[in-house]
């Protein structure tokens, strides 16, 4: 050890450049950064700037555009099978949404007691969100079958109904049957992700309010769904995001029909994209859905903001 | 239009062609000129991807892969086949266009080829060899064969033609013997097969082939055309409000639910006996024939086909839904997929292929009117000139972006059956079409 001391010249060995850079705690987090930062950029941002570009070009179907400013937009300002896409979109989504989540708590509520085979129950209920939804799409779409449909066919049996049901043949009916296929494949996730929410709550609280004498819908307005506000915010802003874009189920019973009546804005922008060769229309479109998309996401995040309440607080 | 000259021409020579046929008696044969192939050195290492319309008949996807298969086995080039559905197919092969990569031949939909002639191999070869091999190619071919600088772009493959498909026993019941020739002979017939409770059944929904079989036989049977030989928009004409006049009329007659009908819709309900005549290729007629089920053959012998009722046009105006075999010019393997397109268009391949179909895909070049399905079943007789007679999506303007756009977009069947149903007045349908036509023909 001595030896070893008096070799030591008291300074401490030349580092490199590179060395002296990643001892450099802001160079560190830079680099940590920059993988995350490639992704993002390379699979989230570029895309989404893309799409925007396209949606101020003439681009269409193997031909480059040029910049139109905004054309596209004012075109689709004054176009009615737009505006029908708008309605359409928001139908469907607030319709949907409001059966999903209505079903959906329910549900986590039957499911959150005390069950036989809670376990197999639970794995059923996940079936319609497992099921590719191309499947389900062509199951329903047998299920509102003009000629074959299986619910008129038992209607008619019973002698409830003399004609069968035209459920994709007219306006509204065709749109109330795509909402029920939504709200099918959808209550699985409303459902599934109350019940987590649900079993995080503290069973002394349920108690504290029994011993003060609430009853049971005292009890759940008061203890449940304050303490579900948190997950039933970003569950509502996640299901709406998924039905506001919905594009399969639409896509594979109706293709938009009839007339257009059940065209949704991701529809009709595929349609005009690729089928009809106008990718700069169709991103028009699909841009034109943003503004509806930030203000969900928005309104998660001042539904999650406000905690002070669930503690008992005020709004402020 | 170029193809207007051309098809009277054409028309004259095929009608000449067929009564050389004729001549030789009943003996169907497909008559091969002895031309010299195209010497196509198939590169080394080459291997295939091609993606096609998804089967509506068994036999033509069982001989298509047969086909691959033995021209895999003449050649040592593996190919592999990828099917589409209908409404897939035209995505899929925009986005091989225009990303540059994925299948090397694509069997695509009437005129998209033109969508994109610059990302295609220019088969000007190869078709003057087929055409000279094969008696010439039919007007509708020529029409989609050929560029906008008259190359050809792509080989039209087949064609699958429209005819009105009924059940010979109803006819009868409601007292008639012959399937009526006109539009309005045909507008009698349907009220009086709705009275005897055998309602017609025509797809307006957003069906590929059904639907714009129906809405454009309609428009152009009066006269109507969604565009002009120059591509102006003439949408908005008395002809058109005729033929909406003529729909709204018509579709009482229909079973409920044909606005929400696709593609396979009108043959299901048509082999269940809920309707008596519908739109349709010979599919419905294959069916019935190739069932296991003994009461779904028994419908096959009632089954019969007839051309698309003449309108105040004065001729006929069916339209066919037709494949062209189209090279991307990405493909690394130039060669291989021009010999592969030539095997599969030669007589060897074709004649079965087209056999085991049973005529679904009518023939682009003249010489296989001599293919022996034509005459071997009388039923599949109406669908021989197909490519002979028809008429493409888009006429009578020029083939492009603008006449694949708007078949896609459903400008006409949606103007259709919104005017039929009464889901919007004949002007505000028109209109709206007018609308968007000169959006795309802009």
């Amino acid at each position: 050890m001595a030896s070893t001391a008096a070799a030591w010249s008291g300074q401490r060995p030349e580092q490199s450049w590179l060395s002296r850079k990643l001892d450099d705690r802001r160079v560190l987090a830079f680099l940590f950064m920059m993988p995350v930062t490639i992704l993002l950029v390379t699979f989230l941002s570029y895309p989404l700037g893309l799409g925007v570009w396209l949606g101020f070009t003439d681009t269409r179907i193997g031909r480059d555009g040029i910049w139109i400013g905004l054309e596209n937009y004012a075109y689709l300002f004054d176009d009615s099978v737009f505006w029908l896409s708008v309605f359409n979109t928001i139908v469907y989504t607030t319709l949907a949404t409001v059966f999903k989540f209505g079903l959906g708590l329910w549900l986590a509520l039957l499911l959150n007691h005390a069950l036989p085979f809670k376990s197999l129950i639970r794995a059923i209920v996940l079936l319609p969100w497992i099921v590719p939804t191309v499947l389900s799409a062509i199951a329903f779409w047998w299920i509102y079958d003009p000629q074959f449909s299986i619910i008129s066919y038992v209607l008619t049996k019973m002698g409830i109904i003399d004609t069968n049901i035209d459920f994709l043949g007219t306006a509204w009916n065709a749109r109330f049957s795509l909402i029920a296929a939504n709200v099918w494949r959808g209550i699985p996730f409303v459902a599934i992700s109350l019940l987590a929410g649900l079993q995080t709550i503290s069973p002394s609280l349920y108690e504290a309010a029994m011993i003060d004498g609430a009853t049971a819908w005292e009890r759940f307005v008061h203890v449940t769904v304050p303490m579900l506000m948190p997950i039933l915010a970003v569950v509502l802003t996640f299901s709406v995001l998924f039905t506001f874009t919905d594009f399969q189920l639409v896509y594979a019973i109706t293709r938009g029909g009839p007339n257009n009546a059940t065209h949704l804005m991701a529809t009709l922008a595929f349609q005009r994209a690729i089928p009809g060769g106008y990718l700069g229309e169709g991103a028009a479109i699909a841009v034109a859905m943003i503004p509806f998309l930030v203000a969900s996401t928005i309104f998660s995040y001042v539904a999650l903001a406000r905690r002070k309440w669930q503690q008992g607080g005020s709004d402020d | 239009m170029r193809w207007m000259t051309r098809r009277s021409t054409l028309g004259l020579m095929a009608g000449v062609a067929g009564g050389a046929l004729m001549s030789r008696g009943a003996f169907a044969e497909v008559q091969v000129a002895d031309v010299p192939a195209p010497d196509y050195q198939i590169e080394e290492g080459a291997e295939l991807r091609i993606l096609r319309p998804s089967k509506f008949v068994a036999g033509d996807e069982e001989l298509f892969l047969a086909n691959a298969k033995k021209f895999t086995e003449q050649t040592g080039v593996p190919v592999r086949v990828d099917q589409e559905s209908w409404q897939d197919l035209r995505p899929k092969t925009a986005v091989a266009a225009n990303v540059g990569t994925g299948p090397d031949i694509v069997l695509a939909w009437n005129d998209d080829p033109h969508q994109y002639p610059e990302k295609i191999l220019d088969l000007t070869e190869l078709a003057e060899y087929l055409g000279k091999k094969y008696g010439g190619w039919t007007p509708l071919a020529e029409t989609m064969g050929k560029g906008p600088d008259g190359n050809w772009i792509c080989i039209p493959v087949g064609g699958s033609g429209g005819k009105m498909v009924y059940r010979q026993s109803w006819l009868k019941e409601a007292g008639y013997d012959e399937f009526p020739k006109d539009t309005a002979g045909f507008l009698e017939l349907a009220k009086k097969m709705k009275e005897i409770g055998h309602p017609v059944g025509f797809t307006l929904g957003q069906a590929e082939g059904d639907g714009n079989t129906f809405a454009h036989w309609l428009l152009w049977s009066h006269g109507a055309s969604l565009v002009d030989e120059e591509g102006n928009v003439t949408i908005d004409s008395p002809e058109t409000r005729q033929a909406l006049e003529y729909g709204k009329e018509l579709y009482p007659t229909f079973i409920p639910g044909t606005l929400s009908w696709l593609d396979p819709s009108n043959n299901k309900a048509f082999l269940a006996g809920e309707v008596s005549v519908v739109a349709n290729g010979i599919s419905v007629y294959y069916a019935a024939k190739t069932s296991d089920d003994p009461n779904v053959q028994a419908i096959a012998e009632d089954i019969q086909h007839a051309p698309m009722p003449i309108g105040p046009a004065g001729k006929p105006t069916e339209t066919a839904l037709v494949v062209n075999a189209m090279i991307f010019q990405h493909t690394k393997y130039p060669n291989a997929a021009k010999e592969y397109v030539r095997f599969i268009m030669e007589k060897d391949q074709y004649e079965p292929w087209q056999a085991a179909s049973i005529g679904y895909w009518a023939h682009s070049l003249n010489a296989y009117d001599g293919n022996p399905i034509w005459t071997d079943d009388p039923k599949h007789t109406p669908y021989q000139k197909v490519m002979t007679e028809a008429l493409p999506y888009g006429w009578k303007g020029p083939l492009g972006y603008a006449s694949a756009g708007a078949l896609a977009d459903y400008i006409v069947v949606t103007m259709v059956s919104s005017a039929m149903s009464g889901s919007a007045s004949i002007d505000d349908a028109i209109a709206e079409a007018e609308k968007r036509a000169k959006r795309y023909y802009r």
